[in-house]
């Protein structure tokens, strides 16, 4: 084959002159670029907007997606039904987790009334979520995980609001648009969650490794404490995620701490909550506060 | 890579008198396709670990390498751009890339002229490599640097599609020069 492209097309200045612009224009593009990077990783909020109507403008085909893609599970699930039980094999699966889920963080509510009972006769109640809301994409070919939720500012979601599924946390709120609003996940390598473990209290940090899995980290250093299938919850300690949310179990034993399994997978929720801003200082307001008289 | 064109695409392709390609549908196209793959993030795939081919860059290289010229070499500006604004990456960071790969798949262009598929997909294969290495570390994989690991599996599943994605640009190839305008 020959080469198809003229790199010096004829004598014509005008296209002599076009062909050099275009070499200018490519290597100002570089420059644009390094000048571009440097600027938004050391302003993390940088082209927030930008992005945020870029992803407002693909919301509704992505939203249609999305919905697709729970129809399609449900049409190959009732397709396995017909030669095994996979329906309700899955179902059972899917509710046995949620269960022992609950049941993790019923111990961790246990534990904490028990502790809060003897203090002040004073009970935490589960936030009403401000809204539920479908996962509609993910950054699948990037290093870093983000997801796109499909709420924005118009249904009162605001930055820094804690998004979970009924297995347990997903991550927060990092940037909104109208419609939309992107969602740091709990295992992007810069999302950090102060946890504790549900059994006992034991604090620990839960930062990403951006493969799903998280590390922990704990909070005394020493004898490694931890076993292999530990629960852990959020402990709310920070003042970002509300207290007593699953978070991971732990897989697999390191040095100075486990990696654990997120429990909530993003990509077989359907529909996911996002909470209000957990306000520590109000909530240790109301609990040093002695309680009312007509208090529950 | 012009492929087979299905049958009933036949009628269609076939140069009929006072007919020609449309304008607008042969310059469109590309940038479109293009455009197209940077959307996967918004494609209902919601995953926990980076698996997913970067399908705009792919699509990106199988139109280099198909029609050389037709890009402009400037491509990278916009084209990275929009990638930006979807894939998640610090912004910068596909402007950057997309521009030195233009350039560089340009250079390949001028210095080897005599390509087989074979060679377009070697100099591709390093090309997406580079690429997506390059990119996790603007991204901060050094802050993980077992994630390098378990970006292992979508370079070899970028480097196996790349020639899936050249098939379609070439399909998309054929459809841009429908003749459906009547001259």
């Amino acid at each position: 084959m020959a080469p198809s492209s003229n790199r010096r097309p004829g004598s014509s200045r005008r296209a002599q002159y076009s062909t050099f612009m275009g070499y200018v224009i490519a290597f100002a593009g570089v420059i644009a670029g390094v000048a571009v990077l440097l600027f938004s990783t050391s302003n993390a909020g940088a082209f927030a907007a930008l992005r945020g109507g870029a992803a407002d403008a693909v919301a509704p085909a992505a939203e249609a997606a999305a919905a697709s893609r729970s129809e399609s599970q449900g049409v190959w699930a009732a397709l396995q039904g017909y030669f095994t039980y996979g329906v309700q094999v899955a179902r059972n699966e899917q509710e046995l987790a949620e269960a022992r889920v609950r049941l993790t963080e019923a111990a961790a509510l246990r534990q904490e009334n028990q502790r809060l009972k003897a203090l002040l006769d004073l009970r935490e109640s589960e936030p009403k979520p401000v809204a539920m809301a479908r996962l509609i994409g993910s950054t699948s070919t990037s290093t870093r995980r983000f997801a796109l939720l499909g709420a924005g500012r118009n249904h009162g979601v605001t930055i820094g609001m804690p998004v979970r599924s009924p297995l347990g946390l997903v991550g927060r709120v990092l940037e909104t648009g109208d419609r939309t609003a992107r969602v740091l996940l709990i295992t992007d390598t810069v999302s950090v969650v102060p946890v504790r473990r549900a059994a006992d209290g034991l604090p620990a940090f839960a930062t990403g490794r951006g493969d799903g899995t998280l590390q922990l980290r704990l909070i005394n250093i020493g004898t490694n404490p931890l076993r292999v299938g530990d629960a852990f919850v959020t402990s709310g300690s920070g003042g970002l995620y509300w207290p007593n949310t699953a978070i991971a179990v732990v897989t697999r034993l390191t040095r100075d701490g486990a990696i654990a399994r997120a429990l909530s997978d993003p990509g077989t929720t359907e529909f996911v909550q996002v909470q209000p801003l957990w306000d520590e200082g109000k909530a240790a307001q109301e609990l040093s506060a002695p309680p009312a008289a007509g208090a529950k | 890579m012009p492929v087979p064109i299905p049958e009933q695409l036949k009628d269609l392709t076939r140069p009929r008198i006072n007919r020609a390609p449309s304008p607008l549908l042969a310059i469109s196209l590309p940038w479109i396709l293009v455009m197209l793959g940077s959307l996967s993030p918004a494609w209902p795939i919601i995953s926990s670990a980076p698996v997913m081919p970067p399908l705009g860059f792919l699509f990106l290289l199988g139109w280099l390498h198909l029609r050389p010229s037709l890009f402009p070499v400037w491509a990278g500006l916009p084209l990275g751009l929009f990638d930006d604004l979807y894939s998640g990456q610090p912004m910068g960071s596909a402007i950057l890339l997309w521009s030195l790969a233009t350039i560089a798949m340009d250079y390949v262009e001028a210095r080897f002229p005599w390509r087989g598929f074979v060679q377009n997909w070697v100099v591709a294969s390093a090309v997406i490599a580079g690429y997506l290495f390059v990119s996790a570390w603007f991204a901060g994989v050094q802050r993980q640097p077992d994630l390098l690991l378990a970006m292992l599996p979508q370079i070899a599943l970028s480097i196996l599609v790349y020639p899936i994605a050249a098939q379609i640009v070439g399909l998309v190839d054929r459809l841009r020069l429908i003749p459906v305008r009547e001259v």
